[in-house]
């Protein structure tokens, strides 16, 4: 018998608009010491799923049609409430994608934990601390005594989450669920998490429901896999066979997906379209009553870089390292220090006012899709928004015509301007931020993690866009993400940064296949195998 | 899905956003129907010397149509001796209009708000009667009159009021919202400041100087009321200024008064929006309060507030406090109602209710 069973599970949620099934019918089990993946994109039903099994959903809007979660044969699904607090955080608990808001910001790392060890096993006083500190020191938290009394803000997103793991394993569960463990982190400490959790395992003997949008994760990571999509699980086996011989379309899809190759040859060019020479954002730190600046937050610290038309740079560095501050400052929407040449003009020495002229050359493209498109005006008012302030001597009819062709130059139908953005996709709408950018015709494109919000497959799709558009227009772009697999199918040069500063800036082929400094390196290991290297050089 | 979609009401655009809105206000009944309600009363209202005039609303003398309504007519017009306006229900002017084979449409109630009715068969004030539905007032004046009159001042007043807050609350919290900083700051202060002065011992001191008519009430009152949006508005921009779509329109190269008008204030108008009714229900309730102590709209005009105080000075005479309380009492309901309506229309889990997925 195995540990968890799962049985022809379904899940349906009751709403205003009829009942939505959110899972179909899955079916999996779970053994002892088992590491047990959960992939599919999002809106496939696998967070669902995972939280049916702990059942933590908001009943009665939720319901289970048919189906049984069987756990050492003890039914769960009707359970009462009585059993399910037996269950939960004792022998089945949860860890969650975000850190921070899981974890109350009121107590202190040490009352997160010894309320649990207070609820579940009664330990109060010095028993409970000296367990907390155990488990503390279990997850790898450094300096445990005096981060005991840290509150999490206090906390980086990678302490957090060992925080977090530390609370699910204090009454040493059988099964950990972990809910998009590692998504909220940067790829370095992911590796660090994942590690982890696997050397726990071993030593606790515990099995693991991953569930994950990240096939890198699940391939070096469990032991099985349940792919699922629309509700249903299509395709289980064991990890490797399924990544080495996919048999549902769907499988195959999803692992063919994923953005790939290098970016093309950039055609010769001899001018230089962008110049930074020593760029830098600084933040003063004031103190006292008088606001004496005291000191610098060195955002960006001189950084210098060219880069010529058509090509693209590839800015990577963990988070907080300054990347997407470069991209605003060399917009001019942030203020900065530094020489930045763009054409034959000095961008450094204008004012907001002067740059207008300027703007229409210089576009972004952000990153959360559903943040950057205002939810009040249609597709088509906001993609002609440009054109209003660029072109003015533009009829309507022009700039319909113009909205249309850039609509379709990012492959949406141009009836869709006169919808409004929250009947789009993820996906629809980068392609109608991108739209935004280019009905302007701009040259130099700034790129911000423009797919790290989107699902595998449609990341693929958005990079092969984004090259045909350079191809087309001659662009340059200024790629910025933390996801290196995108960066290498993208960027000619990489520009690698640390705290604001430049560690490493060459060809792209140069820095990937042989990059010199421990940080890259680490960088490269925990992006694409995820593996923990060079732990000095990068945050912990 | 697939039609474009356009409609247009007048040069209102219809949006999708816009009428799952209005089926979330008609769903709450209750407001729903305060909504019409009010509307017909308030619609009445503005007609109000078509319904209680001391004027026929028309006349026929000696074969010409004389409008009363519109114009004043010289008495000497009807062949009488005064150049003076004629006083219709002078019995001496109906029967001039009468025996020249002429007639008059009166209106329901023929009583204006200041109509002294000199026929009461008790002292004033007196009691309901069929001549006075209501009563008169303790200058026996029609009391239904007053009401409809004071009514249409009420909402006219706190719809200005509203008006003018709102426009100059707006715009100043938008500028500090979306500036931020020092104009924040010290923007801030200063409302901190001025919203911590005793407007109704300036109203009294004003009394004391000028006659208060309804635009100096209106100004003075505009100058404090102002800052109850402040905070919600500028909250709104604080929080908006940082959004991609406002960075990405900063980008483009749109001025900031575009981004402000354009991407921010759109959302915080949900938020101006909700609190509407429920600043109006304050304002008619101030103007009421001024008027029943005595420092509001000028002695003798219709009011809700003198009503109340005539009832508090009549005791005796319970049709003058009950009829006040009842109107003032049924306004400030349907107000209230209207504004629990039009907070859930505007409620984002009920408008994005089952949108979650995007």
């Amino acid at each position: 018998m195995s540990l968890l069973e799962v049985k022809d599970l379904a899940t349906h949620f009751r709403t205003e608009n009829g009942v939505v099934e959110a899972v179909k019918g899955s079916s999996f089990t779970l053994d002892k010491g088992e590491t047990l993946a959960l992939v599919g994109e999002s809106g496939s039903g696998k967070s669902v799923s995972a939280l049916s099994v702990m059942q933590l959903l908001p009943y009665p809007t939720a319901f289970h049609p048919k189906g049984s979660v069987r756990f050492e044969g003890t039914e769960l699904i009707g359970a009462g409430e009585e059993t399910m607090r037996g269950i939960r955080g004792n022998r089945i608990s949860m860890i969650f994608q975000e850190p921070l808001t899981s974890l109350n910001p009121l107590h202190t790392v040490e009352k997160q934990i010894g309320e649990i060890l207070e609820v579940h096993k009664g330990l109060t006083g010095d028993a409970a601390l000296e367990r907390v500190i155990e488990l503390l020191n279990l997850v790898g938290l450094g300096n445990v005594t005096a981060r005991l009394k840290a509150y999490p803000h206090e906390l980086s997103g990678g302490q957090r989450q060992r925080v977090m793991i530390a609370m699910a394993l204090a009454n040493e569960p059988d099964i950990l669920v972990a809910d998009e463990p590692t998504t909220a982190l940067d790829v370095t400490i992911q590796a660090q998490i994942l590690r982890l959790l696997r050397d726990l395992q071993q030593r606790l003997g515990m099995a693991i429901l991953l569930i994950t949008h990240d096939l890198t994760i699940v391939e070096k990571f469990a032991d099985r896999v349940c792919v699922m999509t629309q509700g249903d699980i299509v395709e289980t086996g064991a990890a490797k066979e399924v990544f080495a011989n996919p048999q549902h379309p769907y499988t195959q899809r999803l692992l063919g997906a994923a953005p790939s190759g290098q970016a093309p040859q950039p055609p010769e060019a001899t001018e230089t379209l962008i110049e930074v020479e020593d760029l830098k954002v600084h933040f003063p730190i004031t103190k006292g009553f008088f606001r004496r600046t005291v000191d610098y937050v060195r955002a960006v610290d001189e950084v210098s870089f060219a880069l010529k038309p058509g090509h693209t740079l590839g800015v990577v560095g963990e988070s907080g390292s300054g990347k997407t501050t470069i991209g605003l400052s060399i917009l001019r929407l942030i203020s900065s220090q530094g020489r930045i040449q763009f054409g034959g003009d000095d961008l450094s020495e204008r004012s907001f006012d002067q740059m207008r002229p300027l703007r229409r050359e210089l576009q972004i493209v952000f990153q959360d899709p559903f943040g950057s498109l205002s939810p009040r005006l249609s597709v088509g008012q906001i993609v002609e928004e440009g054109l209003l302030v660029h072109e003015r001597q533009l009829s309507e009819e022009d700039r319909d015509a113009r909205v249309c062709e850039a609509l379709e130059e990012v492959g949406l139908d141009p009836e869709t301007r006169h919808r409004y953005p929250h009947e789009f996709s993820g996906g629809q709408r980068q392609r109608i931020s991108i739209a935004r950018a280019l009905v302007l015709k701009p040259r130099f494109v700034v790129l911000d993690e423009p797919t790290s919000a989107l699902d595998v497959s449609v990341q693929a799709q958005i990079v092969d866009l984004l090259r045909d558009l350079q191809a087309k227009y001659n662009l340059a772009y200024m790629f910025i993400s933390h996801d290196l697999r995108v960066v290498r199918a993208l960027a000619h040069d990489v520009l690698v940064l640390k705290d604001g500063k430049v560690v490493e800036h060459g060809p792209s082929a140069q820095i990937f296949d042989d990059p010199q400094t421990d940080y890259t390196k680490a960088l490269m290991a925990a992006a694409f195998e995820l593996e923990v290297a060079h732990v000095d050089a990068v945050s912990s | 899905m697939s039609a474009p979609r356009n409609d247009k009401i007048m040069f209102w655009r219809v949006t999708p956003l816009n009428a799952r809105r209005w089926s979330n206000f008609k769903a709450n009944r209750r407001g729903y129907w305060s909504l019409w309600i009010f509307g017909i009363l308030f619609g009445l209202s503005l007609f109000a010397e078509f319904i209680a005039n001391d004027r026929p609303i028309i006349l026929e003398y000696n074969g010409s149509i004389y409008m009363p309504v519109f114009k004043d007519y010289p008495e000497t017009e009807f062949g009488g001796f005064f150049e003076t306006p004629a006083d219709y229900r002078d019995p001496y002017v109906k029967e001039l209009i009468t025996e020249s084979g002429g007639w008059m449409v009166w209106p329901l109630f023929p009583y204006a708000a200041d109509t002294i009715n000199r026929e009461i068969p008790v002292p004033a004030p007196a009691p309901p009667s069929l001549d006075n539905p209501l009563g008169t007032d303790d200058q026996a004046r029609d009391v239904a009159a007053r009401v409809i009159y004071g009514f249409r001042i009420s909402v006219l007043f706190g719809l200005a009021l509203t008006f003018f807050a709102t426009i100059i609350g707006v715009w100043a919290g938008a500028v500090q919202g979306y500036f931020g900083g020092r104009t924040d700051l010290y923007m801030q202060r200063f409302v901190e400041v001025w919203s911590g002065l005793p407007e109704l011992f300036l109203l009294i001191i004003l009394s004391s100087i000028v006659t208060p008519n309804f635009w100096w009430l209106l100004g003075i009152m505009v100058l404090f009321r102002w800052v109850a949006l402040v905070d919600v508005v500028r909250a709104e921009f604080l929080r908006a200024r940082n959004f991609d779509y406002v960075r990405a329109a900063r980008a483009l190269g749109l001025k900031d008064r575009n981004i402000m008008f354009k991407h921010v204030l759109p959302n915080a108008m949900v938020a101006t929006i909700t609190f509407l009714p429920f600043i109006l229900n304050g304002s008619i309730a101030t103007l009421t309060s001024l008027d029943f102590l005595g420092f509001g709209l000028p002695p003798g005009s219709a009011s809700l507030g003198e009503l109340l105080k005539q009832g508090k000075n009549n005791l005796q005479a319970p049709w003058l406090g009950i009829s006040a309380f009842l109107t003032i009492a049924i306004m400030l309901s349907l107000l209230i109602f209207i504004g629990e309506a039009v907070r859930d229309a505007f409620d984002p889990r009920k408008t994005f209710g089952n949108g979650g997925k995007g």
